[in-house]
């Protein structure tokens, strides 16, 4: 072996003692290095992040969270969060391997966020809009009673103001631990979506790895314009149940952003590095 | 054809019970012996043991008794409901879905649209409808089912009764996430009268793609939820045979919605069940439908989309301003 490739092992070794987790946003993620897992690179953190985000050298998208989002897409220092102060109740009393209350309290100690969504108004080349995005990080971005009402909000400020709305899409679905309430968030959420299209501003819904589910199947596919950065997860059921229901292994590439660009199911494929311009295009056209 | 009603473990005691009342009688009717007194006495058992069994079900059970395949279906409703009923086929985009079906009809005299899942009673019949559970075709259907009602200006009537949409290869290419969103959006929109009543199953955005009702009722032993038992089980508790379990922390029963208010009428079904007596049960409902829609058809079509956009925007249980 040369002294080249044994170097390299290494590097990957410390990385992997870090457990370095592929979904959670990278200012969370501790040391240095970041290894992208599709193609093995061993990437500095800081230049990854200028990058925001995607593999120099496979254009892997990784996750990117929700407020480095805001901020890198919005104007300097436009972004005004609403509606920070909700907070999940537990209207079921629901307990699996531990208290929804707990999970609750214990998952917005460790991300410091209040639940799955963050929302408000900001510019994007000094065009004003109403914003939102889904923290997926916070138990898989699952939708219950306040990602709904956030959601909601969302919709309203942007028919209140007579602004465009745009939401960053990446979650599992509905929260099970609200039940029949994080369905109902579903309806609420595309009801006040409709109440907003009387005021004729876009609305573009942009899906990202993963969008599935009850937020797959509401306001997410609802996008005056929809689109999706490459290679995103998308579709309305888990890859597992399908292949229970049907008992065969589900073709490469299944309910990825690509194949349902070829099934006529979204707009455009969209790399992050474009989205900003993209996003300000499609304002710019439809305002 | 149908196959043998299956009975359900908690109900077979008062079955084998009911079964010897009938045997009494066959031989009182003889004339050999009389019996009426034993089976006066049995009768008053079997009564008391069916009020024991029903007083205290478990939710578990209710999702049993929801899915009792002699449970009425949309299509026994229409036939006990409704005349005149017309079926109007096919999505025009792709193709025709039986698990999803609907057309005009007439509820006592009044033209309306009436829509449903469909289950099959037989292996055949299910084959046909899927076992309940829709491709994007049959939500493309009921949205054009909607959008048709709304033209001619009729109230519409759903029953909602779906393990959930069907989750496949094909359903996913043709957009089933993209069509249940679609009718959400569109039933918020509908400026007709809209009651969606859950009779059987009520399966997650399967079942809410049809269910955006100004009222949703609940027969008594339906459910209601944002996944099946089964299906929480075994992501939350790693083991689908802890459905009993899930089922009770999901609250999906319709006493349990109705608290949430998420329901606004739980319907009371026969002793025993609907499935024990579906003419009383399809009565009862009727008289429910009868009561809401005349209070709906008061109100101008601004006036229901906002009562309907009222009820939903409403739901939701959080703290914060």
């Amino acid at each position: 072996m040369s002294w080249y490739a044994k170097k390299k092992p290494k590097i990957a070794a410390s990385v992997e003692a870090d457990e370095v987790d592929q979904r959670s946003a990278p200012s969370r993620m501790e040391g240095l290095w970041v290894k992208c897992e599709p193609c093995g690179e061993i990437l500095l953190r800081e230049e990854l992040e200028r990058a925001l985000n995607v593999c120099p050298s496979c254009n892997h998208h990784m996750a990117w969270n929700a407020r480095a989002r805001m901020l890198a897409l919005c104007d300097e220092g436009s972004f005004e969060e609403h509606d920070e102060g909700l907070e999940a109740q537990d209207p079921l009393g629901f307990s699996d391997s531990k208290k929804y209350r707990d999970r609750i309290k214990s998952t917005r100690k460790a991300l410091n966020e209040n639940d799955a969504f963050v929302s408000g108004t900001a510019r994007i080349d000094g065009q004003h809009v109403s914003i939102g995005a889904f923290l997926f990080e916070f138990m898989g971005g699952s939708m219950g009673s306040v990602v709904g009402e956030k959601v909601t909000r969302v919709f309203e400020r942007a028919r209140e103001l007579d602004v465009p709305a745009i939401v960053f899409s990446s979650s599992g679905g509905a929260r099970m631990q609200e039940g029949i309430l994080s369905l109902m968030q579903m309806a609420k959420t595309c009801a006040a979506l409709n109440r907003f299209r009387e005021v004729r501003k876009p609305y573009i819904s942009v899906l990202l790895n993963p969008t599935t589910g009850g937020v797959a199947a509401s306001f997410s596919w609802l996008g005056d314009v929809v689109i999706a950065e490459p290679r995103a997860l998308i579709g309305f059921a888990g890859a597992r149940v399908i292949e229970q229901t049907i008992r065969q292994k589900l073709p490469e590439g299944f309910q990825r952003s690509e194949f349902l660009l070829e099934h006529g199911m979204i707009d455009a494929i969209v790399q992050r590095k474009e989205l900003r311009a993209k996003l300000s295009q499609i304002i710019g056209l439809l305002s | 054809m149908a196959s043998p009603a299956h009975s359900l473990d908690f109900e077979r005691p008062l079955l084998e019970l009911e079964k010897k009342i009938g045997d009494l009688r066959s031989i009182s009717r003889s004339g050999a012996v009389d019996m009426t007194v034993e089976i006066g006495r049995l009768e008053k058992k079997a009564k008391k043991l069916q009020e024991e069994i029903f007083n205290e079900l478990s939710r578990w059970q209710i999702v049993q008794l929801s899915r009792h395949n002699a449970r009425p279906y949309f299509l026994d409703y229409v036939n006990f409901l409704f005349t005149d009923y017309c079926e109007l086929a096919g999505d025009r985009l792709f193709g025709e879905d039986p698990s999803l079906i609907g057309g005009f009809a007439r509820f006592d005299g009044v033209p309306v649209m009436v829509m449903g899942h469909q289950k099959g009673r037989s292996t055949k019949e299910n084959m046909l409808r899927n076992f309940g559970m829709p491709r994007p075709e049959g939500y493309r259907k009921a949205k054009r089912l909607f959008e048709l009602a709304a033209r001619f200006n009729r109230p519409i009537l759903t029953f909602v009764d779906t393990p959930g949409a069907y989750p496949g290869i094909g359903a996913e290419e043709r957009g089933q996430a993209e069509a249940i969103a679609t009718n959400l959006e569109v039933m918020a929109g509908l400026p007709v009268p809209v009651i969606s009543t859950v009779i059987g199953e009520g399966g997650s955005g399967g079942a809410l793609a049809i269910g955006v009702g100004n009222r949703v009722l609940m027969m008594q032993y339906s459910i209601y939820s944002v996944i099946s038992p089964e299906g929480c089980a075994s992501i939350l508790f790693r083991d689908a045979t802890r459905a009993d379990k899930a089922a009770e922390a999901l609250k999906l029963v319709a006493t349990d919605l109705k608290a949430l208010g998420v329901v606004d009428e739980v319907i009371v079904e026969p002793a025993g069940g609907a499935h024990r007596n579906p003419a009383q049960a399809a009565e009862s409902l009727g008289a429910a439908l009868k009561k809401h829609l005349r209070e709906l058809t008061k109100l101008k079509p601004d006036q229901l989309v906002d009562d309907r956009y009222d009820k939903f925007r409403a739901l939701g249980v959080f703290s914060g301003k």
